[in-house]
């Protein structure tokens, strides 16, 4: 399999002089993520009053549940009049919907989008796939536990939940970052290793930087 | 349909044909006669649409069934032909110059079942799995519920209930 996009290599620069790339190195950061203290009290409360009043969805829809996003957009489930609205790229988005089965092929992609995301960031798990691996518990190629590779806020079982159980879900994530109890971020920075542990055993071809920033 | 058999007879021994419904015929086809044939429906007989490509592992007879299915347009029937292929070594010769889609179809059954197809474009290319080391999974002998316990953490306290058992339960408490 052709990797050479990610070894050191000697290209000829725009204005004519060879230069060494190293592109995991170049491209990508080095350090580790870290996890940040929130402020506190009146500022901290205003703070995520807004973080839940604009709840900006990464446009990325992984699985089967992709589908039931879409109605979201529609007149009849409207999701914009909560602030939720979705968003092409990870480093505008605050919140990413795992919608359904993750296959390792999908898995990858998403480590690296959610990586790419800035903080605070939320995970929404739609479908029973992410709770225990739902209908494909048995199968070679989805995984069957999702918190064991990213840290979750909202799971919302169903298969696939209805519209209204999203918009319910929603609703949970809401008053969860209200609370302050929404630190998935933060986790995600404090067991990195066990995070990318379980990614690594399963992601068997990993040729991106170990964090994605 | 028993038109396009017997005109078939004129140029290949016809041994083992099973017409399942009116519409739907199965033939048997040895390895090296095989694309000869389907070339030869494509061409004089009007099978132009090539449906599938499929694989069945027959595991106690230790022997692959590859089916092409062909579609004839005009008179609606589709054609069935079945190839036998070892387990070992499990190699066919590739039809990608019938028809493209034949590539990704032959691409999936080299990942899946591990059924080589020398010669067709891109065949080595992983087409679902990424990173894949064990067994091709379609086979009989890949225990994908063990894979499966092994490799991602399955969630303990997972219960199933067989619906004719909850069935029999819930309309006849009784019994």
């Amino acid at each position: 399999m052709g990797k050479e996009y990610i070894e050191k290599r000697t290209v000829i620069s725009p204005e004519g002089n060879p230069i060494e790339i190293d592109p995991l190195k170049d491209y990508f950061c080095d350090a580790r993520p870290k996890s940040c203290k929130s402020a506190s009290g009146i500022i901290e409360k205003f703070a995520n009053w807004a973080r839940s009043e604009s709840l900006w969805v990464l446009g990325f829809g992984t699985g089967c549940g992709a589908i039931e996003m879409r109605p979201l957009m529609t007149p009849r489930f409207d999701a914009y009049r909560f602030g939720i609205q979705w968003r092409p790229t990870p480093r505008q988005a605050s919140v990413f919907v795992i919608s359904g089965y993750l296959s390792v092929k999908t898995l990858k992609r998403v480590v690296r989008s959610y990586e790419q995301m800035q903080n605070p960031k939320f995970v929404v798990a739609l479908g029973s796939c992410t709770i225990n691996g739902g209908m494909y518990w048995d199968s070679y190629n989805t995984i069957n536990r999702l918190d064991h590779y990213m840290p979750v806020d909202v799971y919302i079982a169903g298969c696939m939940p209805r519209p209204e159980a999203l918009l319910a879900g929603f609703d949970k994530l809401k008053h969860i970052i209200r609370e302050g109890r929404a630190e998935g971020a933060n986790k995600y920075a404090d067991n990195f290793d066990w995070y990318k542990g379980n990614q690594k055993k399963i992601i068997k071809d990993w040729d991106m930087p170990d964090y994605n920033w | 349909m028993q038109t396009i058999i017997e005109n078939l007879q004129k140029h290949f021994q016809v041994v083992s044909y099973h017409q399942q419904r009116e519409n739907l015929g199965f033939l048997i086809a040895s390895k090296e006669v095989a694309v000869g044939l389907i070339t030869h429906l494509r061409d004089y007989e009007g099978f132009a649409h090539l449906v599938l490509l499929t694989a069945v592992d027959w595991i106690e007879d230790e022997h692959f069934q590859l089916t092409y299915l062909l579609h004839h347009p005009e008179k609606k029937v589709d054609l069935g032909v079945r190839v036998m292929i070892s387990r070992e070594n499990a190699e066919m010769y590739s039809i990608h110059h019938l028809w493209e889609q034949a590539r990704t179809y032959q691409r999936e059954l080299r990942e899946m079942f591990g059924i080589n197809f020398p010669g067709s474009p891109n065949v080595d290319k992983p087409f679902i799995l990424e990173g894949w080391e064990d067994i091709p999974p379609y086979r009989r002998d890949f225990d994908t519920k063990k894979y499966s316990e092994e490799t991602y953490f399955p969630r303990p306290g997972r219960e199933t209930h067989d619906p004719a058992e909850y069935m029999k339960k819930k309309l006849y408490p009784n019994e």
